[in-house]
């Protein structure tokens, strides 16, 4: 187990407040100008060092990310923009940075908009969490009155200024481009990439847009030099992470632990057991819901990191593990996934609208034991058409979990819908209309 | 995606009383000149607080005029984002989430006891009632599961006994207090945690 003076979130069940003070005493806000004046190269350097990769679902590498900002700031400026937007059914981790660990995230937009030489920074906050923007409002407001943030933040003689945006409840706008959509005052609609962002984002200037962990841990890193984040973990897959472990355990909790921890290691120890043993374990979820949940017979082994999750057909995406066990009914958690996912769909492509709602009906038909033999291999046709073919990740996000339904519990859906279609492939039924409504009416 | 369709009963009139007013400008001043749009989602929020929960069709208008912008950018702004209300859903509105994780740890039991409480269909504003109650999808709270939130404030840790008593509290306009229903602090796992020990007590 990680030691807990490696916790970088030490105030993760705030034990101490969150207010400046207490922030303080426990190091943020130190010595931020020293770690400025070594200058962007050695941040970006640092950062790619620790080898930290972005903590909001794609794992994408932050110090990579930063260096594709452009170096000199030509007549547009530079933004930073937050993902605060947390919406990944199973996740809960940045409302409690949000909360408890406020001034993290602040210092850490200090550093970042000077590394990639911003100086506007927007928090993208999810509507729901009103409460949880308030208190980091009130962190905002503090550190402007301590001249931490505002004209030549905390003496470093770069000028940065941070506002929270609220969203209004679109799953959507956590992916990057429908983020800026909806800070521009649009829909959240995903935008087509390239360009990216990097370049032309935010009002068309070059934008960087990393999630709340990615930002909260950086100063702690740079104070503690990327070594130590790299030598907690595995290669490529370094330091430690937010775990949400939800569901069908004992005692349900975030907890922060290294990453490459066994799955087995953050069900039996944080989370006190899965319900009823882990012999009644049926499924876990390991990273969100858009990912695909693995069956207790691998979960025995598995360890929780990017690769290895990527390794058994799965991802780590935003460790947001929920357990399932054999009292819940697969297939009717899975349809309620897919019934998520067909909500916040935001229309645009056609794969993923329709489709979306497609697997939803299917499934939830599935589930009741209506469906036929054959919409078994239909639906796994309609999640193929679906993946790869949207504007966004979305479309991989909302057939991922039922792909993996369908790889692991294939046998469970063929039990329940053991009969042969009703209508026969010689009659002539028109392409589109859905056969089980027609059978009804018939 | 959802469906949201406009009341059919629309005031003729609106517009932002003073303190909205000066929320608002606050919130234009964040964006860059000429970028006021970027506020139209702020603005939609106030004026859903101003005019008990649920914003009308004159609002986005007024809203249009204010930020420069056409009418129907408002409408679509407004429409698509889920948590505007475009009727009337009572002072206090409950939403009860239902996605997965909440609904492995008995979700259906809240949505049970509004039911019982409130009113048989969802989204419903019964004239004697003060609140309206609605599924909802993933809230971010899926550690405190089963869990809803009345307007601004979460309650977490939920079972249908706790959620009737909510309920009733509501139904006689008081405010029950937000936050876990087990008494457990914040996310922290019950019955004894393994982490940041020697912080805690030291």
């Amino acid at each position: 187990m990680l030691k807990d003076q490696d916790r970088i979130f030490q105030n993760l069940y705030n034990d101490f407040g969150s207010d400046l003070t207490s922030a303080q005493k426990r190091g943020d806000w130190v010595n931020t100008k020293e770690i400025t004046e070594k200058g962007r190269d050695w941040i970006i350097d640092e950062i790619k060092d620790s080898q930290l990769r972005g903590r909001g679902g794609a794992g994408f590498p932050t110090g990579l990310k930063w260096s594709f900002a452009p170096k000199e700031v030509g007549s547009r400026p530079h933004y930073l923009v937050i993902n605060g937007d947390e919406s990944e059914p199973g996740t809960c981790k940045d409302r409690d940075i949000l909360r408890f660990e406020p001034h993290k995230l602040i210092e850490g937009c200090l550093i970042a908009s000077y590394a990639i030489q911003a100086n506007v920074c927007y928090i993208y906050i999810r509507g729901e969490y009103f409460v949880d923007g308030q208190k980091l409002q009130a962190a905002i407001d503090e550190a402007y009155e301590k001249k931490l943030i505002g004209k030549n933040a905390a003496g470093t003689g770069w000028d940065l200024d941070i506002y929270i945006h609220y969203g209004a409840g679109a799953y959507i706008c956590g992916e990057e481009t429908a983020l800026l959509e909806s800070i521009e005052g649009n829909k959240g609609q995903p935008r087509l990439k390239p360009p990216f962002p990097a370049l032309i984002g935010l009002y068309g200037c070059p934008t960087i847009i990393n999630n709340v962990e990615t930002i909260a841990v950086v100063p702690t890193i740079l104070r503690r030099g990327g070594k130590w984040f790299a030598s907690l973990g595995r290669e490529k897959n370094t330091g430690t992470k937010i775990f949400c472990i939800s569901g069908n355990v004992n005692n349900p909790c975030n907890v922060e632990e290294e990453m490459n921890i066994p799955l087995k290691e953050l069900i039996e120890v944080h989370a006190g057991g899965v319900i009823g043993g882990w012999d009644n374990l049926q499924a876990v979820i390991p990273g969100g819901s858009s990912m695909p949940l693995i069956p207790k017979e691998k979960c025995e082994t598995l360890t929780m990191d990017f690769d290895s999750l990527v390794a058994e057909k799965s991802g780590l995406g935003t460790a947001g593990v929920v357990v399932i066990n054999k009292d819940q009914d697969i297939i009717k958690c899975m349809a309620r996934i897919a019934r998520f996912y067909k909500h916040e769909s935001c229309g645009q492509c056609t794969p993923c609208r329709e489709g979306s709602g497609w697997m939803w009906r299917m499934l939830e038909r599935m589930a009741k034991g209506e469906a036929s033999k054959d919409e078994i291999e239909m639906l796994g046709d309609v999640t193929k058409q679906i993946e790869g073919h949207t504007i966004c990740a979305f479309g991989e996000g909302s057939s991922w979990p039922v792909q993996g339904l369908l790889r692991h519990f294939k046998d469970e859906i063929k039990k329940r819908n053991n009969f042969d279609p009703i209508i026969k492939e010689t009659q002539n039924i028109p392409y589109l209309v859905d056969q089980h409504l027609l059978d009804k009416n018939a | 995606m959802s469906l949201k369709r406009p009341a059919k009963d629309q005031p003729e009139n609106f517009e932002f009383n003073s303190s909205s007013l000066d929320a608002a400008n606050k919130f234009i001043s964040k964006y860059p000149k000429g970028k006021q749009q970027s506020a139209v989602m702020a603005l939609l929020y106030i004026a859903q607080k101003q005019n008990d929960n649920w914003i009308p069709l004159v609002a986005m208008k007024y809203i249009a005029k204010l930020l420069d912008m056409p009418y129907i950018k408002v409408y679509e702004v407004a429409t698509f984002y889920s948590m505007f209300n475009l009727s009337p859903v009572g002072k206090y509105l409950i939403q009860v989430c239902t996605t997965t994780p909440c609904m492995i740890r008995g979700a259906g039991k809240l949505v049970e006891a509004c039911k019982e409480k409130i009113s048989e269909n969802e989204s419903e504003l019964l004239p004697d009632k003060n609140c309206s109650w609605m599924e909802v999808e993933c809230l971010g709270a899926c550690v405190t599961a089963p869990m809803m939130q009345i307007n601004d404030d979460y309650y977490e840790d939920l079972d249908k006994e706790k959620t009737l008593e909510i309920l009733d509290k509501i139904l006689k306009d008081e405010k029950p207090k937000p936050g876990s229903y087990r008494g457990r602090t914040n996310n922290e796992p019950e019955n004894g945690r393994k982490t940041l020990m020697e912080l805690k007590n030291a």
